[in-house]
């Protein structure tokens, strides 16, 4: 059909506006994905944990620790295969900008985490020495450390300057997992602790419990914090995809408003190409008026107008769907220990196309409109 | 503008009035007039005229005679606010909108002052464009549009854009734009105005031979005196009505 | 001679669409713009704002936050005997010893949790912080389960307000009073009686401590006092600056996401109003022709064009600056994560944020136009006035 041929004619006929605009709807179609991604990162730690696994902290507030003698009776709840503990370690590597996650581990809590994939001999040397660490690979690979090295770490919590020997190095087993976090012994941690100020010895931060089967969740999390109800420390338990969730509710108002920001950029793009849409189609009256006079109806004249401008935006939202590929990578890699998981979904390609036809169409309703209406005489007397 | 009595012509569509005449063109009480807040504006007032097949038929007149408007109601670009205007026995003010225009494409042929060629398209696709409408086959077309550009002497330049014809180059690809469905009637709003003294000569030569020839039916405005030679019967308009 | 404004503005009005469609997309962007400006400036204000010139926070060494740190009563007791703590007119020192700790409570818009600060505080303490001002109800009663609520905890979470309810550390707390604290920090604090919070909590030493100099200039001297001494593991800083510290990072996060998206929302911005300029000076082309044969210069006709753009980048730049400026009714809460506590921080629209915003939008203006009033002021008079 003459149609496709005519419209991408008339689309490229002012080169320059026409590459502008696709300029504008690759920019526009690009931070949104980007936008979009920047939230998923955010929740995809928590859509990356668990539900098989439970975490235990205190009811009163993360930021209070448990007795380590909670393990055993935690380790007596029926439907626990198994029970592990962290603290959160809170250290300076050389500087406050090079932020990453730090725990004091127990053997068993590593077990629980299949997903960190270690090679035996890792395992073993971590395990035999107390001043061990391991560390993720994007971890290891952002500071450029190897198996061997010396990683003096500067606590606030727990103060001076303590120093670990990096016995390994975990891969993530699947693409959504962090491999940006520091482990090193729980016991390490204890003991010297328990030698400065004997009153923070033996307190854990978290526990981590393994639920022989996930559909017992919500009971065994009861018959945990039962147990513990009217003591020093109650506990509250939950799922470690609640927890996770639990942390990115906090930031909840900022992710909404990024969540917003991104569909302004949308309405920014669409005022502009509305725009081009409304001086090309004004400056074509005279053709709509010929194509009616020959014989063409009002609905072929808002047809090639609405063609027009799916063409431009749908081709400028395929390349911005393809850019967001490489700018998510470039992203990943400045902020990658911060915020994991950093990758274009699905949903976000498919959202990032509809937003580029809504682009489309929504710029040439009113041109269409208005062109499909133009009588024929006074179309014509645009011309000359 | 519409008003009330060319909606209650126009839209209505009472049974259509039998052609008193065996004229291609037959026009009776022919009005068109303009509302502007609550003047009314007459343009054309009270027309009665026929065209027989085979003429050639100028239209003139001083400006903002109606010569225009009467050629576009002709044309069928136009509704009238009352008359009857019957073209090859079919009322064409009591069409619809969407009849008109398939109407106007099996039936007129158009010709205007600025050519008014598609910019993108060449001159083979600028014939071609009126076939679009018909459901002939590519090579069919294509054997029509070479016709035609061959009748017009433009063969060599099928693939040219408007931007790289010469003004009397474009409007003889809009006669054969013209030409291509075989219409009923050739309509003419000023073919010369924008060319110099020699090309107009080609122009009209060129619709002389139309006429003469083919036996195609034109209808005419212009200003140009040279042009109304031509033709073989002028008719003249003055603040709306025929002058003799 | 240069071209008359009404020339140049009447430009604007005949093509209304257009100027519309493109003043709003800017518009837009400077509304974005501002909105983030704004929110950093009111975070800002709220943590600077909070804290008094002469005040000193004592916190456990490399603690960064009251909640993590630890003090000793020994260290304590040291710290308050030195000269250069203020005495207060009963001859006591005008030191504050307060437990500071973080409780869970669900907020009442979406019931989900959220950490607030809890402060232990004495009738020192309130002296020290004259900002803070009771608005209902009355102060708590040393020795009492009785608590007063900051007015963004009392108006954002359940069983903070006047005569409800909190339960925390097994017991349960009646909130007597809601303070205001002049959108600063403690806004977003409960507090209650320190030697209670203690005993709640099981705490033996404070978490931080709070006392006036004697005079502000002593600062130095009692931080190389307290910092040299064997026997403490403290750290000390200026009130004001210690609160200022703990926003650093959101601050910083929030103007630098908010800068990064306005600039790459401009782009988009900036090339609506070169579509819209390119196609004017198309449109005008007879018209440059006959002001140039008419003799104005290259320099007027950029000037004109120029103007024009600008005059559409200053619109966009007022109407997204009301805009923004409607955002001061709105309050955000969100959890700083330096702090790990919920902060609540408004909208501050300041004149320099007006003034920024709108050198934002004339300059998206002035990028957009200036190509094409370039190639209207290269146009040759012949071409021009053929072209018309």
């Amino acid at each position: 059909m003459f149609v496709p041929l005519l419209v991408f004619r008339n689309a490229f006929r002012h080169k320059l506006r026409t590459t502008l605009t696709i300029v504008g709807i690759i920019v526009a179609i690009t931070a949104f994905g980007m936008l979009r991604t920047i939230v998923d990162a955010w929740y995809a730690g928590a859509n990356a944990s668990s539900s098989a696994r439970l975490v235990t902290r205190s009811s009163v507030s993360l930021v209070f620790s448990l007795p380590l003698n909670y393990a055993q009776k935690i380790r007596q709840v029926p439907g626990i295969t198994s029970v592990g503990w962290a603290n959160w370690f809170g250290g300076v590597y050389i500087t406050e900008r090079n932020f990453f996650a730090q725990f004091a581990i127990s053997p068993s809590y590593l077990e629980m985490y299949p997903e960190f994939v270690l090679s035996d001999a890792e395992r073993k040397a971590f395990a035999a020495d107390r001043v061990g660490a391991i560390a993720g690979r994007k971890l290891a690979d952002k500071f450029g450390w190897k198996v061997g090295d010396q990683i003096p770490i500067r606590g606030t919590i727990y103060p001076g300057t303590w120093t670990f020997t990096l016995r390994g190095i975990y891969e993530g087993a699947e693409e959504g997992t962090d491999t940006s976090t520091f482990f090193f012994h729980f016991d390490y941690l204890n003991e010297s602790i328990k030698r400065q100020f004997p009153r923070r010895g033996d307190q854990a931060g978290v526990f981590i419990e393994q639920l022989r089967d996930p559909d017992e969740a919500a009971a065994v999390s009861q018959a945990i914090d039962t147990t513990f109800r009217n003591s020093l420390a109650e506990t509250l338990t939950e799922t470690e995809k609640a927890f996770q969730l639990g942390f990115v509710a906090m930031s909840e108002a900022i992710l909404l408003a990024i969540q917003a920001v991104s569909y302004v950029v949308i309405v920014i793009i669409m005022a502009v190409m509305a725009n081009t849409m409304a001086m090309t189609a004004r400056e074509r009256y005279g053709e709509y008026a010929t194509f009616k006079a020959l014989g063409f109806s009002n609905g072929f004249v808002a047809m090639l107008i609405f063609a027009e401008s799916l063409g431009i935006a749908i081709l400028g939202g395929v390349l911005g769907i393809a850019f967001t590929f490489p700018m998510a990578e470039a992203f990943a890699s400045t902020v990658g220990s911060i915020l994991s998981g950093f990758q274009v979904s699905e949903e976000t390609v498919a959202m990032q196309f509809a937003a580029a036809v809504v682009i489309g169409v929504v710029a040439a309703a009113v041109p269409a409109w208005n062109a499909a209406r133009v009588r024929i005489v006074d179309g014509l007397r645009a011309i000359g | 503008m519409s008003s009330p009595a060319e909606r209650d012509t126009a839209g209505h569509a009472p049974a259509a009035l039998p052609p008193d005449s065996e004229a291609l063109v037959s026009i009776r009480d022919l009005s068109k007039y303009y509302v502007r807040g609550d003047q009314i504006i007459p343009v054309l007032v009270d027309i009665d005229l026929d065209v027989n097949a085979g003429d050639f038929v100028a239209l003139m007149g001083p400006s903002g005679s109606g010569k225009s408007t009467l050629l576009n109601l002709i044309a069928g670009i136009d509704k009238p606010s009352s008359g009857h205007i019957h073209v090859a026995g079919v009322d064409i003010a009591r069409l619809s909108d969407a009849d008109l225009a398939l109407w106007r494409a099996a039936n007129v042929g158009f010709i205007f002052q600025f050519y008014n060629l598609m910019p993108v398209l060449t001159a083979f696709g600028n014939v071609e464009l009126p076939l679009q409408l018909t459901s002939l086959s590519r090579s069919e077309r294509r054997e029509r549009v070479d016709t035609a550009l061959a009748l017009v002497g433009l063969t060599d330049r099928a693939t040219h854009l408007p931007n790289e014809l010469s003004g009397g180059q474009q409007q003889r690809v809009a006669i054969a734009r013209a030409l291509i469905t075989d219409p009923t009637l050739i309509v003419a709003d000023e073919p010369t105005g924008d060319l110099d003294r020699t090309t107009a000569g080609e122009i009209l030569g060129m619709l002389e031979r139309l006429n003469d020839e083919l036996g195609k039916t034109i209808i005419m405005v212009t200003h140009d005196p040279k042009a109304a030679e031509k033709a073989h019967r002028l008719i003249h308009l003055e603040k709306g009505v025929l002058v003799d | 001679m240069a071209v008359p404004i009404n020339y140049i503005a009447r430009n604007l009005l005949t093509r209304r669409l257009t100027t519309a469609l493109t003043a709003g997309g800017m518009a837009l962007v400077v509304y974005v713009f501002a909105t983030v400006l704004m929110l950093a400036a009111g975070l800002e204000q709220t943590l600077v704002a909070t804290g008094q010139d002469d005040n000193v926070v004592v916190i456990r060494r490399s603690s960064q936050t009251e909640v993590q740190s630890g003090i000793p009563r020994l260290q304590a007791g040291i710290v308050e005997s030195l000269p250069q703590v203020a005495v207060g007119e009963n001859g006591q020192p005008l030191v504050s010893k307060e437990p500071v700790v973080l409780i869970n409570l669900p907020k009442r818009a979406t019931g989900k949790p959220a950490n607030v600060v809890i402060r232990g505080v004495t009738a020192v303490g309130l002296t020290l912080r004259p900002q803070v001002k009771l608005v209902e109800g009355r102060m708590f009663q040393p020795g009492t389960a009785e608590v007063v609520a900051g007015r963004s905890i009392a108006d954002g979470f359940q069983g903070a307000g006047l005569g409800e309810t909190l339960r925390f550390a097994s017991r349960d707390w009646t909130v007597v009073g809601v303070f205001d604290a002049g959108h600063t920090g403690f806004d977003s604090e409960i507090w209650g009686d320190a030697e209670q919070m203690l005993q709640a909590f099981r705490r033996t030493g404070f978490s931080s401590m709070l006392f006036r100099l004697n005079d502000p200039d002593q600062f130095d001297d009692v931080k190389a006092a307290i910092e040299s001494d064997p026997r403490l593991t403290l750290e000390v800083k200026r009130e004001k600056r210690f609160y200022a510290e703990q926003s650093e990072a959101l601050s910083k996060f929030i103007s630098y996401l908010g800068t990064a998206i306005s600039i790459i929302f401009s782009i988009g911005a900036v090339i609506g109003a070169a579509i819209t300029m390119y196609a004017s000076v198309a449109s005008r082309t007879g018209e440059i022709g006959t002001l140039r044969a008419l003799g104005f210069s290259r320099g007027a006709i950029l000037a004109a064009f120029l103007g024009e753009a600008l005059l559409l980048g200053l619109l966009g730049g007022i109407v997204g600056l009301i805009g923004a400026s409607a955002m001061q009714a709105l309050s955000i809460s969100t959890t700083n994560f330096q702090t790990f506590a919920e902060i609540a921080f408004s909208f501050t629209l300041t004149p320099r944020i007006v003034v920024v915003s709108l050198i934002f939008a004339v300059a998206m203006g002035f990028v957009g136009g200036f190509l094409p009033a370039a190639r209207a002021a290269r146009m040759k008079i012949v071409d021009a006035l053929r072209a018309a």
